[in-house]
This record gives C-alpha cells, sequence and structure tokens, in this order.
C-alpha cells in the first residue's frame, strides 16, 4: 500500500476513535443530567412547583446509599429499590407539610423549597457529620469494559442504561397508564379535572414523590463516581434547572434531547478547551437561546 | 419626667468625662499588663468548627487543644496556664475576620492560632498587622507573603516541590500534565512546578484548572487517554481530589504509568475515595500519619486516647500541635511582664524542637519553618507508605518562583 494511503488509514481510525470517544463521554455526562433532571421536569412540568430542594433530594439519595452501605452492608444495585422508596416517602411528607398549600404561590414555592433545602442540607449534617462519605462502586462494574474500541467505564454505561430505562419508565407511566392520564388532565385544566372526579391532592403528592424518588436514585447511582457531601445536591438543582428550562416545560422529549444536547456540547467543549470555559460558555448559549425562545426547544406552550 | 435637651447634654457629658478619668487605660494604647494578667495566658483559637471546612478545621482545633492542655498539664509556662479562647467562625472568611478582632481587642489574646484557608488567612491579615498581634498559621499555602505579623508553620512551595518534582521526572518521566482548581494556591503551585520541570528539561503538556468543587471529570480522563502523560501533578481540593480520583479509578487507567502526584490528598481524603482508587498514587508532605519515630508515636497514641480511636492525624494536624510546642518554648525565655506579641515573635526566631515530623526550626528571616519533606505512596489500605524521606531538613523560600523578590527579616525586599 502507498504509505499515504497507510499514514491516512491511520489518521482516519484515530478520528473515528476521537469521535467515538466523544460521543460516549457526552452520553454519560448527559445521562447523570438527565437523571437529575427527569424528576425536576416531572414536578415542575406537571405541577408548576419550582422545586429548590431537588438537589437536597439528589444529596439525600447519595446518603441513603451510604447509609444502606455502611451499616446494613447492602450494595448499592441491591438498595437502589429500597433508595427511590425512602427519598420518595421523605418528597411526599414534604409534598404533604409545606408544598400542598402552595400549588397557586409560585413565588411562595420558591423560598418555601429553598428552607427545605436548606433544613435538610444542615440535618444530614448533624447527623451524619460533614465530612465526605465512601459509597462503594459495585464490583461487577467497578473495571473498564471496551465499547467500539473504546475503554470507558463499565459504571457510566451502567447509568447511562439505567437513565435511559428509567426516562422509558417515567414515558410510560406518563401517557399510557391511567395515573398518566389523570395527571396530564389535572395540568391542563386543575379544577376542571377535579370536576370529573380526579382526586388532584392524592395525584399531585405521588407525583412529587416519584420525581423525589428519581432525584434519589440520581444521587445514589452518581456516588460511586464523586462523593457524598452535605453540600453536593446545590450543583445539581442548577444543573437540572438548565435542562428542564432548555429542553422546554411539560415536554418528556425536551428533557432528553436537552440533556443529550447539554451533556455533548460540555463534553466537546471541556476536552478542547477546559471545564471552566465549557460551563461558562454552555450557560451563555442557553441565556441566548431562551432570550430568542423562552419556551424551550421543545415546548408545546410559554411558561407563564 | 420630661428631661431638657440641654440637661441631658450636660449630664451625658459629665458622665462620660467621670468614666474617661476613672479608667485611664482607655487612654493608653497596648497597655501590656492585660496580656498575662492573673497568672493566665490567654491564646485565641480561630479553626472553623461548622461550615463546609468545619470537618478538616475541627481536628486543627483539636490537635491546638491537646497540645494546650499537655503544657497546662507539666506545670504551664514559668507556671502560668494557658487559657484558649475559643472562637468558630463557620469557614467565612468575614466572619474570621470579625472573630480575630474579637480575640486581640476584646480577649487580649497574645497570640492566635488559627486559619487553613488561604482566603480566611487573607482575611484576618489586615487585623493582626493593624494590632501589632501574632497569627499563627498551620496549613501548606502558596508562599509569596511576608508578614512579620504571622508565623507560618506549613509548607510553602519550594519545601513541597524541590524533592518530589525531580524524583518524579526520574523515575516516570518527562511530560506533565498541570491539574489543579481555579484558585491562587494551585495556580501558585503549578507556577513553581513550571519552573522546576523546565530547569529539568520536562514539558508541560497541559495546564488546566476546573472550578472549585468541580466533580465531573469524564473530558479530563478522556485527556489523560489521549495526552498520555507521564506524571499528572493534581493540585484539586476538596470534593475534586476525591472526584478526579474515583473517575481515573472507573475508566481504567494505571497509577504505575500514569501516577497522579499531588500535595493535598491527606489521609482524610484517601478515607472517603476509596482504598482502590487511591493506591498507587503519590503525595508530598512533611507529615504522614505513619512516619516511624518516637515522637509521632507518643503524638498519635495520645491524639487518638484523647480524641478517639478512629482518629487520624494528617500535615495539618501535625503541624497546629507543635506550634503550640513553638509558642511555649518562645513564651519561657520571656518574663510575665515582657509578654507581648512582638516580644514573642523575637523570641520564637531560631526556636528548635523536635516535632512528630523530625526536628524543626523557626527560620528568623521569613517567619517560616524549617521541615522535612516526604514521599508517600498510598496503598489500598488507605494509609501511606513513605517512599522518600528528605535527608535533611529544607529551608523555606516563600519567593522562590519570584528571583526579584526575597523575605527578609525586615520585611520583603524588591531587587
Amino acid at each position: 500500500m502507498p504509505p499515504t494511503a497507510r499514514i491516512s488509514k491511520k489518521a482516519a481510525c484515530r478520528m473515528a476513535e476521537a469521535i467515538i470517544t466523544q460521543i460516549i463521554t457526552g452520553l454519560s455526562i448527559s445521562s447523570i443530567l438527565l437523571l437529575v433532571a427527569l424528576g425536576l421536569a416531572i414536578i415542575y412540568g406537571t405541577t408548576g412547583v419550582i422545586n429548590l430542594a431537588h438537589g437536597e433530594f439528589v444529596m439525600l439519595g447519595a446518603y441513603t446509599a451510604w447509609a444502606l452501605q455502611t451499616f446494613i452492608g447492602i450494595g448499592l444495585i441491591e438498595s437502589l429499590v429500597l433508595i427511590f422508596m425512602c427519598v420518595a416517602l421523605f418528597g411526599w411528607i414534604i409534598e404533604r407539610i409545606v408544598i400542598r398549600h402552595l400549588y397557586d404561590r409560585p413565588l411562595d414555592t420558591i423560598l418555601a423549597t429553598w428552607g427545605v433545602g436548606i433544613m435538610a442540607q444542615q440535618a444530614i449534617r448533624l447527623i451524619a457529620g460533614g465530612e465526605l462519605r465512601y459509597v462503594e462502586m459495585p464490583s461487577s462494574l467497578g473495571s473498564s469494559i471496551s465499547l467500539f474500541g473504546i475503554e470507558t467505564s463499565a459504571f457510566r454505561i451502567f447509568v447511562l442504561v439505567l437513565a435511559v430505562a428509567l426516562f422509558g419508565v417515567t414515558w410510560y407511566l406518563m401517557y399510557r397508564t391511567s395515573f398518566g392520564m389523570k395527571l396530564r388532565a389535572i395540568t391542563q385544566n386543575r379544577e376542571v379535572a377535579s370536576a370529573f372526579g380526579i382526586n388532584s391532592n392524592r395525584i399531585y403528592s405521588l407525583t412529587f414523590a416519584y420525581g423525589a424518588g428519581l432525584a434519589g436514585l440520581a444521587g445514589a447511582l452518581v456516588s460511586p463516581l464523586k462523593s457524598v457531601s452535605p453540600e453536593m445536591g446545590t450543583t445539581y438543582v442548577v444543573d437540572a434547572f438548565m435542562v428542564v428550562v432548555l429542553g422546554g416545560v411539560e415536554s418528556l422529549v425536551g428533557t432528553i434531547a436537552s440533556s443529550a444536547i447539554l451533556g455533548e456540547v460540555t463534553g466537546f467543549l471541556a476536552f478542547y478547551t477546559d471545564d471552566t470555559i465549557a460551563k461558562a460558555t454552555v450557560f451563555f448559549a442557553i441565556v441566548i437561546l431562551i432570550r430568542f425562545r423562552p419556551q424551550g426547544l421543545f415546548s408545546t406552550k410559554d411558561r407563564s | 419626667m420630661k428631661i431638657g435637651r440641654r440637661s441631658f447634654l450636660r449630664r451625658s457629658a459629665a458622665a462620660g468625662a467621670a468614666a474617661a478619668a476613672g479608667f485611664p487605660m482607655v487612654w493608653i494604647k497596648d497597655s501590656s499588663l492585660a496580656y498575662a494578667a492573673g497568672g493566665e495566658i490567654k491564646v485565641g483559637v480561630l479553626f472553623s468548627l461548622t461550615g463546609t471546612t468545619g470537618i478538616i478545621e475541627e481536628s486543627l482545633n483539636k490537635a491546638t487543644i491537646m497540645a494546650i492542655e499537655e503544657i497546662n498539664d507539666q506545670g504551664g509556662i514559668n507556671g502560668m496556664k494557658i487559657v484558649p479562647v475559643i472562637e468558630d467562625p463557620a469557614s467565612d472568611p468575614a466572619t474570621f475576620a470579625e472573630k480575630a478582632r474579637k480575640l486581640v481587642l476584646s480577649d487580649k489574646c497574645v497570640s492566635v492560632f488559627g486559619s487553613y484557608t488561604s482566603a480566611s488567612r487573607k482575611a484576618v491579615l489586615p487585623v493582626f498587622e493593624k494590632r501589632k498581634n501574632l497569627y499563627w498559621y498551620p496549613t501548606l499555602y502558596e508562599g509569596r507573603e511576608c508578614s512579620k505579623n504571622v508565623i507560618y508553620t506549613g509548607a510553602v512551595p519550594n519545601q513541597q516541590q524541590d524533592e518530589f518534582v525531580p524524583w518524579l521526572v526520574k523515575n516516570f518521566g518527562k511530560r506533565w500534565y498541570l491539574i489543579g482548581s481555579n484558585y491562587i494556591y494551585p495556580k501558585e503551585e503549578n507556577n513553581y512546578c513550571k519552573k522546576l520541570l523546565k530547569e529539568l528539561g520536562a514539558e508541560v503538556v497541559n495546564e488546566e484548572y476546573v472550578p472549585l468543587g468541580h466533580s465531573e471529570f469524564s473530558s479530563v480522563v478522556n485527556k489523560f487517554r489521549s495526552e498520555k502523560p507521564d506524571v499528572i501533578f493534581s493540585t484539586v481540593v476538596g470534593d475534586s481530589v476525591v472526584a478526579l480520583h474515583r473517575q481515573y479509578r472507573a475508566a481504567g487507567l494505571d497509577p504505575a504509568k500514569m501516577p497522579m502526584a499531588s500535595l493535598t490528598t491527606s489521609e482524610n481524603e484517601v478515607a472517603a475515595m476509596g482504598g482502590d482508587a487511591a493506591a498507587g498514587h503519590f503525595t508530598s508532605a512533611p507529615y504522614f500519619m505513619v512516619w516511624d519515630s518516637p515522637e509521632n508515636h507518643t503524638f498519635v497514641e495520645n491524639y487518638r486516647a484523647r480524641w478517639g480511636e478512629d482518629k487520624v492525624t494528617h500535615f495539618v494536624s501535625e503541624p497546629c500541635y507543635f506550634q503550640v510546642k513553638m509558642f511555649h518554648q518562645a513564651v519561657s525565655k520571656l518574663a510575665a511582664s515582657d509578654i507581648n506579641p512582638a516580644n514573642i515573635r523575637e523570641a520564637v526566631k531560631g526556636v528548635e524542637l523536635i516535632a512528630p515530623q523530625g526536628k524543626v526550626r523557626l527560620d528568623g528571616a521569613t517567619l517560616h519553618t524549617y521541615l522535612w519533606p516526604k514521599i508517600g505512596l498510598c496503598k489500598s489500605d488507605g494509609q501511606f507508605e513513605i517512599i522518600k524521606q528528605s535527608p535533611d531538613w529544607l529551608e523555606p523560600v516563600p519567593y522562590k518562583a519570584y528571583p526579584n523578590q526575597t523575605c527578609t527579616e525586615t520585611g520583603l525586599v524588591e531587587s
């Protein structure tokens, strides 16, 4: 083979490797964004509650994973259902005590959920201490595997698969079950739906609990890759709102699309420049996009 | 009863004059008769017990208190007991300044032991310089300071890197990747590192800064994979340390070929990241808990007996301990009526003692400390193995990266 053809084959191989690596990295970042934002999308999209305590639900999921592992000895994968239940229960309690009274007062929900978030952070600090906690990565997923010729962390692929699966479950719940139908009815018009005999209070509680449970799962799944601390939630709530605002309110498809876009763009920019510039650029781009399309990418109606 | 304006003014003027006359010390500034009054020497202890850096600063508080208790049990300083005044600035630099002012002005402490972050030190510095008091700072930091009101017992860049960097180049290679958190400490350390690497003929393949608290390192790991550096010089701090190590491990990278070399990974961070993510990487510090010396064994045993068997000592809590002992030595040389911050500063110059890490000395010119840098390899059980101990103590040169500036006994000299 002439030397030029050989060189270009190697270069093409390396370029293909680079592209696949980029895509996989971007998907991994997207999957974490999706997990965290999905719960918020459900809560904000259906009930209109601006839940600033969402990051703390993520943090509580991580701490539940740590507690189950340290004190009872259950591994991460086995405890996922339990973690979902625990954080969902906590979300349900918060909804009944605090959120229930604020459905017609969106500005007050901001203050109330912010307060809940602060209290949750300090409560965890008092109970579990402020030091960084360790959640063990499941040994079956601890190594790296070769995907399309690229070495990737098996755990990140697992998180990606689980994120897509949870999205599927949520979509099914929203569009193929009677619960979902009732939820969509209430979202369109709460009074008329109640007139049809739908118990809107119960549906709202269950929805909030479901969103909280999803956030808890996100926290548990993220914890073996990072660390568990009382303040870990604050960055996640910002990212989650970015995804939801960009994707459009009330649109599940918008959530998955915007997390994919944000994840890939952040990963790409971070590789070629660095993380600080990537974050700043992405924020800036979202601001510009919202200026010209305030309803987000996929919304059917404006946020009012 | 109606009080007229004139009579009110008259009465308050009279009261004010009486007060001023009755308490003459109001007119006397820096009356040092207050410092060692009543056979007690008051010192301030200014470490956060709550807030983001609360956990690590709590251990510094504990080490300081233990040292004070040991001195008091042995009779105090020339028979006078040290009384610690403990304040909690809650990880907020502005509160640090406020509490420092309280300790210096209203509690009349003759010295204050405190601070972990550079931000908190910079916030309290004006208080100590204006009030001519003495601040004892135990934490490793970026250098470039020459205050005559601070005693620095933590390592500066030249002490941490002068032996570490050449050793790494010799054992691993010349292509270096520098990654740090985005603030002054990593930037100064990287600045110094680049100077050393240039002299050794090594190259920096990339220098990158991530936001403080950043935890998503997948792009960074990708860059490690594509650039294939020989050494990753990491100055990320806090949560980022744990996230970076864990994601490095999850991606299947090999520390035997591409080790991470850090200045900030202590026994605490290793406990949070798990032994398998920490194993194989290097840290340079003057102190590790496993250091085999009689003084260190006593230190660790006493610390665990006092505060709990599960506690660890690390390279910031050890200077907290020995700086109080230096204070003891310095103040013992003074007569009770001469105890004030300026005299303590003069007395502590040249003080030597056997700290848990080895024999240390307070350099009179820079007010920094001669220390014994060690290179530790982390093992999977979470403890360090000391690979290399410096053959001699290393002189602190806080401005070594800036050859036209030197810290001397009179202050910073530019040339």
